[in-house]
């Protein structure tokens, strides 16, 4: 037998016994948080298999927190956070990071805006002396701004105007959410990245970049206590800022069924549909975000879902097929289905087949051995994410920056099996309802492609 | 040695070695030596005569495999296509079982089962829970549906249909349409030049007979390599392949594949596309997997383009000019050899700028080579990132699986830092200078072509 070790060094012994200890504790049991006098979370969880950690910054600042005229600036202020600061100008934050051995990006999303490091666990220090200088002290020029308003720009023909089905879903927001903030994407609308100044990103900068709008996680190969040590010394002394009020924004009540058309250079059609449905921030009733999530499984969750089963397999109309909800959101969000038609089948032809699946679990409740499938996968699927570090803080950052406990990782499933098949088929009988659907249809224009060779 | 009743196991001769990797966390002042980590690699041969990579990783219940079959498109002969839909089949029906049982019965006891397809490999892959009763009716399955795939006419013609579709989506895409054409350019008559969906008519062609005969010849315990990573002790890993390979004949490792000749000239391929950025791709066939240039050229690659918020041409192209979003190198050595890449995408009329400054900073680094600076940096941080590659099951079983693929030595992780550590300034230059020849290099565009005036 051929055998070779892999060894690293690490700064702490008696590891072994901590890992028994942590195996006989249920799944996230060891989040560990603290809130600093400026206001500033940090949330730290142990994962000692790799001598390695990820720290990630999350403001509470997305694109759900924009206005009209100002789309897409949460985004284009992540890719300013990269433009220096007078003690590290342009290029040195990354420069260090990659220097040290790490590596680092960032993301925007509706409700936040997410930075990150994935280093060598002692490099946690330097992820946080640099993310505590650019959360203050942020150069913003004309001439970088410029011509990273051109990049950002680029990124959105390449995710957005290039792409039929990113098209379609852009618009199909904008139509599902007419008065709300999910109206836009965070990549924001062209028109205002080219009119976006300088000064509306100083603005947004100073409003929404401070200790008492960050999160902070650190999940891998840590000391709590050293982390809420390092946490002080680096963020400790930053000014709370004034972060004003956000105001509610709430979704005004569909009135009836709408319906777009999308017609872009494109090979096949695509449809979505979507209605109206409350999250666990918004849910008057505490059960039926649960209820929502187990019914988006049992349509779309896997393989063996229904979806998969009647309208792939067994109809075989279309070849595509994703029913989802997200109960994580901030405010409330749409209840989504989505699918391509197999060729000789009708966009028609399969929006009527995804109305008989809604009919179905409608008319009847789920089976027993559906819902004992799914709360199995959950289960399954709340270990395998614990394989990844970056997975780990993601989940955590994506609650709390929401209003969110991250308790709610554990909790989660907890309130997941108390879902009946009776309360599936009630929210499905209440929310997706014909009134309440909106449907995007992108309707391919014809592609001619010519070849030149020079 | 533990001897089973199933299982003979050819030991390679070689003591279980304990190699200590400074190097790793060599940019770590707060360094102390009084814990380790480490990642014990097994490796042995089933009677069958597949290779069986092994890591032990207890802290999760869980467990990681993948089989890997030299399966990929490569294989596909004149028929296109036919490594793909053959692999994404087998979940489609065996003897016993129909699709929908097959997905119940996975999904009933939480375990993951995915297919994947490139141009080298066919992959096989189950995550499960390592609680009996939710391990061993996964592992029956897999064995099932690997070994004995029924390719049931009804569902054969579904996923013919939705490989046809894929080759459409394939074709509304710039990116996509891109990558096809870049590779056709670089490998021409050899088995790497079509895509892994192949085209349509090979598609619409194809037949279960067809499938099957691929199916046997392909899926075969001497053709296979097995990676487990997880919560078992090496008694149960061998169980775990004895199963899965147990259930399959030991056949022949595929045949070689041929050389890649390449084209020898520079090309330009323009293709009009209504779309509002031009995709650009400049390459060429590089190296196979294990060949001594890997390391320089690896290296040089992480400098010029590979890095992802750090390198020459993010500079150049994003930083200093804002031509594009996304912008990169790539060298992807295979079984023979592999393309470097250059891509980016850019508003339609700024395409031949950001060509130009694509192959005037590919130029100048062959030229001039890295600077001392630029070199520690790349060394720093390949380094430094290097337990990055191991930081999950996941990662350790992709990683199991590439070493056993490409046979690379089973001391490959444990020696990785030192060959990057030993890379010069001039073994980088020299490799390049001898494989990314300028004069070779495949350039494809997509896009508005007519708006470059």
């Amino acid at each position: 037998m051929q055998k070779h070790h892999i060894r690293f060094y690490k700064g702490r012994a008696a590891l072994a016994g901590l890992l028994c200890v942590m195996l006989s504790l249920p799944a996230w049991a060891d989040v560990h948080s603290y809130t600093l006098d400026n206001g500033l979370q940090l949330f730290v969880k142990t994962d000692h298999r790799v001598p390695i950690a990820t720290t990630q910054v999350w403001y509470k600042v997305g694109s759900s927190y924009e206005y009209g005229g100002i789309t897409g600036i949460s985004h284009i202020l992540e890719h300013m956070m990269f433009k220096g600061t007078s003690r590290y100008p342009e290029g040195e934050f990354s420069r260090l990071i990659a220097m040290k051995g790490g590596q680092e990006n960032a993301f925007t999303g509706r409700d936040y805006t997410g930075y990150f490091q994935d280093v060598a666990a002692q490099q946690v220090a330097l992820s946080f002396e640099l993310e505590a200088d650019r959360m203050q002290h942020l150069i913003l020029n004309e001439a970088a701004f410029e011509k990273e308003r051109q990049v950002v720009i680029e990124e959105r023909r390449l995710r957005t105007d290039d792409n039929p089905q990113a098209a379609t879903y852009e618009q199909f927001s904008a139509t599902a959410f007419l008065s709300g903030p999910y109206h836009h994407l965070p990549i924001g609308w062209m028109n205002d990245l080219e009119h976006m100044t300088k000064a509306d990103l100083e603005r947004w900068y100073k409003k929404w970049y401070a200790p008492n709008n960050a999160i902070i996680i650190v999940v891998g190969d840590v000391d709590p206590k050293k982390m809420h040590r390092l946490a002080k010394k680096y963020f400790g002394d930053i000014p709370a800022g004034d972060l004003g009020m956000l105001k509610p924004q709430e979704e005004i009540d569909i009135l009836g069924e709408r319906r777009i058309t999308v017609r872009k250079p494109a090979q096949l059609p695509y449809l979505l549909m979507g209605y109206p449905v409350p999250v666990i921030n918004t849910a008057a009733d505490d059960a039926e975000p649960y209820a929502l999530s187990v019914l988006a499984a049992v349509l779309g969750g896997g393989a063996s879902s229904r979806l998969q089963k009647e309208v792939v397999r067994d109809q075989g109309i279309v070849t595509q097929v994703s029913a989802s909800y997200d109960p994580f959101m901030r405010l409330g969000t749409q209840f989504m289905l989505s699918a391509t038609p197999a060729q000789g089948h009708s966009v028609e032809e399969v929006e009527q087949a995804l109305m008989a699946e809604i009919a179905r679990v409608q008319a009847k409740p789920i089976s027993k051995s559906e819902l004992e499938r799914v709360i199995t996968q959950m289960t399954a699927e709340q270990i395998y994410a614990q394989d990844s570090i970056s997975y780990q803080a993601y989940l955590i950052g994506s609650l709390e920056s929401v209003g969110l406990p991250w308790q709610l990782m554990d909790d989660y499933l907890i309130y997941i099996k108390q879902v009946t098949p009776q309360q599936v088929q009630a929210v499905a009988k209440k929310y997706l309802t014909a009134p309440r659907l909106t449907v995007a249809e992108l309707e391919p224009l014809a592609i001619n492609e010519e070849h030149a060779d020079a | 040695m533990r001897k089973t009743i199933v299982t003979i196991i050819i030991v390679v001769a070689i003591a279980a070695v304990l190699l200590f990797l400074k190097a790793a966390l060599q940019s770590n002042n707060d360094n102390k030596t009084d814990a380790l980590f480490e990642v014990a690699i097994e490796h042995w041969v089933t009677k069958k005569g597949a290779q069986v990579y092994f890591a032990q990783v207890p802290e999760l219940p869980m467990v990681d495999i993948q089989v890997v079959f030299d399966a990929g498109a490569a294989r596909d002969g004149n028929q296109n296509g036919l490594a793909l839909l053959t692999n994404s089949m087998l979940s489609e029906g065996t003897a016993k079982l129909n699709a929908d049982q097959i997905a119940e019965q996975f999904e009933n006891v939480g375990a993951v089962f995915s297919q994947q397809v490139g141009r080298d490999m066919a992959i096989l892959s189950l995550r499960s829970l390592t609680t009996r009763r939710q391990l061993e009716p996964a592992l029956t399955l897999f064995a099932e549906v690997m070994s004995g795939p029924a390719f049931p006419p009804r569902a054969f013609s579904r996923e013919q249909g939705r490989q046809l579709a894929a080759i459409a989506r394939e074709q509304e895409r710039p990116g996509s349409i891109a990558n096809k054409h870049f590779y056709q350019a670089l490998y021409g008559e050899h088995p790497y030049a079509h895509s892994v969906l192949g085209d349509t008519p090979t598609v619409e062609a194809l037949t279960p007979d067809d499938l099957a005969a691929f199916h046997s010849q392909y899926y075969v315990g001497s053709n296979a390599v097995v990676a487990v990573v997880g919560d078992l002790t090496e008694r149960q890993a061998k169980k775990i392949a004895d199963t899965l390979m147990g259930s399959l004949p030991a056949g022949k490792p595929a045949a070689p594949l041929p050389d890649v000749i390449g084209n020898v000239e520079e090309s330009l391929l323009q293709i009009q596309y209504p779309a509002t950025q031009t995709h650009v791709l400049v390459g060429l066939p590089t190296i196979a997997q294990g060949d001594p240039d890997y390391f320089p050229l690896y290296v040089g690659n992480h400098i010029l383009g590979g890095g992802a918020l750090v390198s020459k041409l993010f500079n150049e192209v994003r930083e200093q000019r804002g031509l594009a979003y996304s912008v990169y190198s790539s060298l992807s050595p295979m079984q023979q050899a592999g393309p470097f890449m250059m891509g980016l995408q850019t508003r339609a009329d700024q395409a031949p700028e950001a060509l130009a400054v694509l192959q005037d900073t590919l130029a100048q680094f062959t030229l001039e080579g890295p600077t001392e600076d630029e070199l520690a940096m790349a060394k720093s941080n390949l380094i430094g990132s290097f337990p990055l590659r191991l930081g999950s099951n996941q990662a350790i079983v992709n990683q199991l699986a590439l070493i056993g693929f490409f046979d690379l030595p089973l001391d490959y992780l444990v020696t990785f830092t030192d060959n990057i550590d030993a890379v010069s300034a001039d073994d980088i230059q020299a490799a390049f200078n001898k494989v990314i020849v300028p004069e070779r290099l495949q350039v494809i565009q997509v896009g508005d072509i007519a708006a470059q005036g």
